[in-house]
């Protein structure tokens, strides 16, 4: 009965083969390890987002005179409405964790490499949208960090020379942040970008299918396959990485339920203090910061003393990230076979970024503008310079097949 | 079928010339979508000229009002202050406000119309927050009174010239304004005769 049924379907929608194709015959390498976990996680991140969004928006007015008190009602006298708000709020956060690991992992193994350049930029995409989407949904409370920051980041666009002013303006609809600014936001957060995102993670997802998943040695698992045409160091991604990453997901839920129930602003790093008091155009908090996964490139921005050169180094700081696949030289792609240069500049590259992440979260002075400074210089010579010491690193030579 | 077979050429014409007209009507259509993220009308509307009676304000204090959804300063300097603009004139970018940051009749070392009163915009120009006004000289802050922005660290004088050095690229703007009577500010219109107030 079952299989006739299946046989019926199969005959007008490709069921089987798609589960086959992407789930149960997708051969993947079989010595996965912890870095693996981030992209799946992603993946389950991103639907708690959709799924709480869609009830929050069942709830929130997005209007400038309802939208703070909407929230306040739907964290007090919705049924569990705290709930999916913190679950929202801390899945924000989260999946920013889980994407830099993933993309961490994409560095030390050299994920980005030839054939993986499509499916990492369809990656890079997914990080500018995701961006996009973490301002819009972070104005849409209209507490008075979401009306400055709003504030912040839409005058950015008013340092583009000579359309800047008439931008700004056409952003805002309004010639100040107002309800106009407040509504647009709520439909591209809500309808706009969810769907863009959903188009590119459906890249992301094929264009790694298609050329197969990389993995901690950097082989290429195909290369290598047996005589019923199976990579010999592949494995089925289900059962195998199924239960792998179920795993990793009840973790994972450990940690999210951990903070969503005993830390939900996480200490101000995922709410905000002054985003517990309205929205204000005459008082500016004393202390704008972005939410934490901004707070890199918020700090590039301070530590250039010119406006537009800031906004040219916060934005080419994401943007180069899109040509890496063409700057890395190294005659291997995974770190195990590359050798101390390319070591010393991932490490210095993770030390910059981080130091840049805690100095664009603390008030600007004194030594920390020099620091931020240093460590945009550092972040940047990774890039650039890569194509030379890539090139001069000594590289071990690379196993046929993937070790343990 | 004709019994010519295909006519690549007359078929790539066609394609093509389908696609730009095509094209030309997607570009049409995509105007009003841009041009509804324009202020409305009612946007445009709100943006009457607000009116301020100075004679409440105490020397060396501030009053804001909100002119065109802008928090807009109306400062009483003392002499005091009014003494420390000569002082910090080399540590400015624009001393002079050459950069037309204010109506003509405010280019002057006060930036206002009567020295001791300054109406100014009070959103920093590098990005948009409010700076506060510090009396009170601090050695964290700057060495002398004037306005400092808690975002990024920019500096102003006590006329909102800006420092050399910091983020912001510009003096704060001073908006159009002129007296109705010698203690009745109106922002939002420039005096009629322009120059004089």
């Amino acid at each position: 009965m079952g299989s006739k049924l299946m046989g019926w379907i199969d005959e007008r929608f490709p069921a089987t083969q798609l589960w086959n194709e992407h789930i149960a015959e997708y051969y993947a390498p079989k010595n996965f390890n912890f870095w693996y976990f981030f992209g799946s996680l992603s993946l389950f991140v991103l639907v708690n987002q959709l799924l709480t969004g869609i009830w929050l928006a069942m709830f929130f007015k997005p209007s400038a005179a309802e939208a703070f008190g909407s929230v306040e009602y739907i964290m007090r006298d919705v049924e569990w409405g705290w709930l999916i708000r913190y679950m929202h709020s801390t899945g924000a956060s989260l999946f920013f964790v889980v994407v830099y690991l993933h993309m961490f992992r994409a560095l030390l193994y050299g994920s980005y490499r030839q054939p993986r350049e499509l499916l990492w930029i369809f990656g890079c995409l997914i990080y500018l949208v995701l961006m996009a989407e973490a301002f819009l949904g972070y104005v849409l409370p209209w507490g008075n960090m979401s009306y400055w920051g709003a504030q912040v980041i839409i005058s950015l666009f008013g340092a583009i020379p000579g359309i800047g002013e008439t931008l700004t303006t056409w952003i805002k609809g309004d010639f100040i942040i107002a309800d106009a600014t407040l509504n647009r936001f709520f439909a591209l957060h809500v309808v706009a970008l969810p769907f863009v995102l959903v188009g590119l993670v459906v890249a992301h997802i094929m264009a790694l299918h298609h050329v197969g998943s990389n993995n901690p040695d950097g082989i290429e698992i195909k290369k290598v396959k047996g005589e019923d045409g199976i990579p010999k160091d592949g494995i089925p991604f289900h059962p195998y990485y199924t239960v792998k990453d179920i795993f990793g997901t009840a973790v994972f839920l450990i940690l999210f339920a951990a903070i969503v129930f005993f830390a939900p602003t996480f200490g101000g790093y995922f709410l905000e203090a002054p985003n517990f008091t309205p929205a204000s155009q005459i008082v500016t908090p004393e202390h704008i910061v972005p939410v934490w996964y901004f707070t890199p490139f918020y700090a590039m921005l301070r530590a250039v003393p010119d406006k537009l050169g800031g906004v040219v180094i916060m934005g080419s700081a994401v943007l180069i990230l899109f040509v890496l696949p063409w700057l890395d030289r190294s005659a291997v792609k995974s770190v195990r076979y590359k050798g101390w240069i390319f070591k010393g500049a991932l490490a210095i590259f993770a030390v910059s970024f981080v130091s840049l992440g805690y100095l664009g979260t603390q008030p600007p002075g004194e030594w920390r503008t020099i620091a931020a400074r240093i460590s945009t210089i550092a972040y940047f010579l990774f890039f650039l310079l890569m194509p030379l010491y890539s090139k001069l690193d000594k590289t071990k030579p690379v196993p046929e097949r993937v070790t343990e | 079928m004709s019994e010519q077979g295909v006519d690549a050429g007359k078929r790539r014409f066609l394609t093509t010339a389908t696609a730009v007209v095509g094209g030309v009507g997607a570009a049409f259509v995509a105007v009003p979508f841009i041009k509804s993220w324009q202020p409305s009308a009612r946007a445009k509307a709100s943006g009457a000229p607000v009116e301020i009676n100075i004679s409440e304000i105490a020397p060396g204090a501030k009053v804001t009002v909100l002119w065109r959804g802008k928090p807009v300063w109306v400062l009483r300097r003392t002499d005091e202050l009014l003494a420390t603009l000569d002082a910090v004139s080399g540590e400015l970018l624009d001393p002079e406000s050459e950069k037309p940051q204010q109506p003509e009749y405010c280019q002057n070392q006060a930036r206002s119309i009567k020295p001791d009163v300054l109406v100014m915009v009070s959103i920093c120009t590098h990005l948009g927050c409010v700076p506060t006004y510090e009396v009170e000289p601090s050695p964290q802050t700057m060495a002398y009174p004037g306005f400092f922005c808690p975002c990024h660290g920019s500096k102003y004088d006590i006329a909102g010239r800006v420092y050399k050095g910091v983020p912001a690229p510009l003096n704060m703007p001073v908006p159009p304004h002129h007296y109705v009577s010698d203690d009745v500010i109106q922002i939002g219109v420039d005096p009629k005769s322009g120059g004089k107030a």
